[in-house]
């Protein structure tokens, strides 16, 4: 295994990124640091700058006016970075595909930004703290 | 003295609509304010005039994820006003209780956000544990812990069973212990006083000219609640208070909301003691042509839902306000003048916003040059209450016990 996702396995920080989603993953992944959950006692932690993370955490159907901004952040995250697509906005779009106002699903925009990102997909509207935390072992252990 | 621009924003999540704040600052005080909307715009409105009436609740409940019952209650209240329709006694109940536990979830979100803003972080995780069981309640009823499809046209989806009425009393009986915990801990404590007295004042007069609403304009000491205006539900069948405090800073802000919290629970168990067995949905065949208006009382102020028909299958216009919108605004007043350790507090005693001040940047005018990260803001913050406690004399427990140790 390469050092660098051997180092990633261990504790890694996330970066919470909403591209316009109604707030609701947004909680539920605060909710995964709080008391019930506590995620932070395996060392995984919410960071303020893109830069420290080694995970992103993006929530929301993606609309035209955040993509550019999300392009620039995800291009100042260390490689390799896994890119969590969290709640159906972000996996499908769901209802807000048909918007004139929404580009795409998590996936459709990455193809662009980066052919090669490693994408893990955590279902649910929203998606329940259990299902994030599930989510992001299995995609460690898949790393 | 040179004017420094210190950019808030532009997406936060933990608001209904993302904003992006421009602060004008002169050294530490803020001495003016922009503001720009549209970052989490999703063309709700026209998607809208795409679904059938039914299906309308299940997007307008994507509006918001904390407010996800205020939105679709406006929209049925709008619909069943353009038909004319009453609805079954025991739908109102129920369509009370869901509002009222959504406020409490709610209200001790912001409380735990607005403590972690002033360096409380133990005030944030114990309003975060309260906020659980209240969840786990709405997965039980409603099978979903956020986003509980529970607003139908013509009354509700579910029924509440009378099996789970135990465990819905518990469950306030808990809330509220934890709630008058904190009333104690809030209304005792010197640091806080300090830190929220005083501070972002929205007078009565500005608050009625700018137009304020529910917690933001209640905290004014004006009892505007459209609960009691123009009821719908069950809110005329049953005895409630409306909560108002005067001030109108950040501290009356989070007095009317623990009141809140705790009047809630009360408004719950009166639903559940007078709520009797039988129907919970109206017949409801065909929307005819016409207009209606409807609103609800969210837990950041009054939602408004308009909703025309020309007798099709689908709505026409679909309008929509949300009460941030009219929240927001009031920051002209009630930031200028004041510090900029104390605008992330005054922000978020509006409405909860919690990424933006992890984003936050401030930027020298003319130059992309970093002079203060979200980071700071917070650390600022923390730094003044920290200063406030050390004057005070107020000592941790554990700072001192480690120096009764270092005495010896």
């Amino acid at each position: 295994m390469k050092p660098s996702l051997w180092g990633l396995k261990k504790s890694p920080w996330v970066y919470h990124v909403a591209l316009s989603p109604c707030n609701n993953c947004d909680i539920e992944i605060l909710d995964v640091l709080t008391p019930k959950f506590d995620v932070e006692r395996f060392g995984i932690k919410l960071v303020g700058s893109p830069r420290h993370a080694d995970a992103l955490l993006v929530t929301g159907a993606i609309n035209r006016h955040v993509l550019p901004r999300f392009k620039e952040l995800y291009e100042q995250t260390a490689k390799p970075c896994v890119v969590f697509a969290i709640g159906s906005c972000a996996l499908s779009s769901t209802m807000f595909r048909d918007s004139y106002n929404i580009v795409g699903p998590l996936e459709e925009v990455m193809k662009e930004i980066d052919p090669n990102a490693i994408i893990a997909y955590v279902p649910g509207c929203p998606a329940k703290p259990e299902a994030i935390i599930a989510g992001v072992v299995k995609a460690l252990n898949a790393l | 003295m040179k004017t420094v621009v210190v950019p808030l924003g532009p997406f936060h999540p933990l608001l209904e609509e993302a904003e992006y704040f421009k602060l004008f600052v002169e050294g530490e005080t803020v001495v003016d304010m922009d503001l720009k909307v549209g970052y989490m715009h999703r063309g709700i409105e026209k998607l809208c005039e795409s679904k059938t009436f039914d299906q309308v609740p299940f997007v307008v409940e994507r509006i918001c994820g904390i407010c996800s019952t205020s939105h679709p209650l406006a929209y049925v209240n709008a619909v069943e006003d353009l038909l004319g329709v009453e609805i079954p006694e025991r739908a109102k109940y129920i369509r009370t209780i869901i509002a009222e536990l959504e406020r409490i979830h709610s209200h001790l979100l912001w409380m735990g956000l607005a403590g972690h803003f002033i360096g409380y972080d133990t005030v944030f995780m114990w309003a975060w544990r309260y906020r659980e069981p209240v969840l786990d309640l709405f997965e039980l009823i409603s099978g979903n812990r956020n986003h509980y499809a529970m607003m139908n046209v013509g009354g509700v989806r579910r029924d509440i069973k009378e099996d789970d009425y135990g465990q819905i009393l518990s469950t306030l009986d808990e809330v509220r212990g934890g709630t008058e915990l904190f009333i104690g801990a809030v209304m005792d404590d010197p640091v806080i006083h300090a830190r929220t007295k005083g501070i972002g004042v929205l007078t009565p007069e500005d608050a009625r000219a700018y137009g304020t609403l529910g917690p933001t304009v209640r905290g004014s000491g004006i009892p505007d609640d459209i609960r009691r205006d123009d009821p719908y539900a069950a809110y005329d069948m049953i005895e409630w208070d409306i909560c108002t405090y005067e001030g109108g800073d950040v501290f009356a802000k989070t007095a009317v909301r623990l009141l809140e919290t705790v009047e809630a629970t009360n408004i719950i168990r009166r639903c559940v003691e007078q709520m009797r067995p039988g129907p919970i949905c109206a017949d409801v065949q065909t929307i005819p042509a016409g207009e209606g208006l409807g609103h609800a009382e969210a837990p950041r102020g009054e939602v408004l839902h308009y909703v025309r028909s020309d007798g099709s299958s689908r709505p026409v216009r679909h309008k929509v306000r949300a009460p941030s919108l009219m929240n927001i605004p009031s920051f002209k007043v009630t930031c200028i003048g004041e510090k900029i350790a104390d605008a992330a507090l005054i922000t978020a005693a509006v409405d909860p916003c919690y990424c933006c001040t992890e984003r936050t940047a401030a930027v020298e005018k003319g130059s992309d040059k970093a002079v203060l990260t979200g980071g700071d803001l917070v650390e600022m913050s923390r730094r003044k209450t920290a200063q406030i406690r050390n004057d005070l004399g107020c000592v941790p427990p554990v700072e001192k016990l480690v120096r009764g140790i270092m005495a010896r």
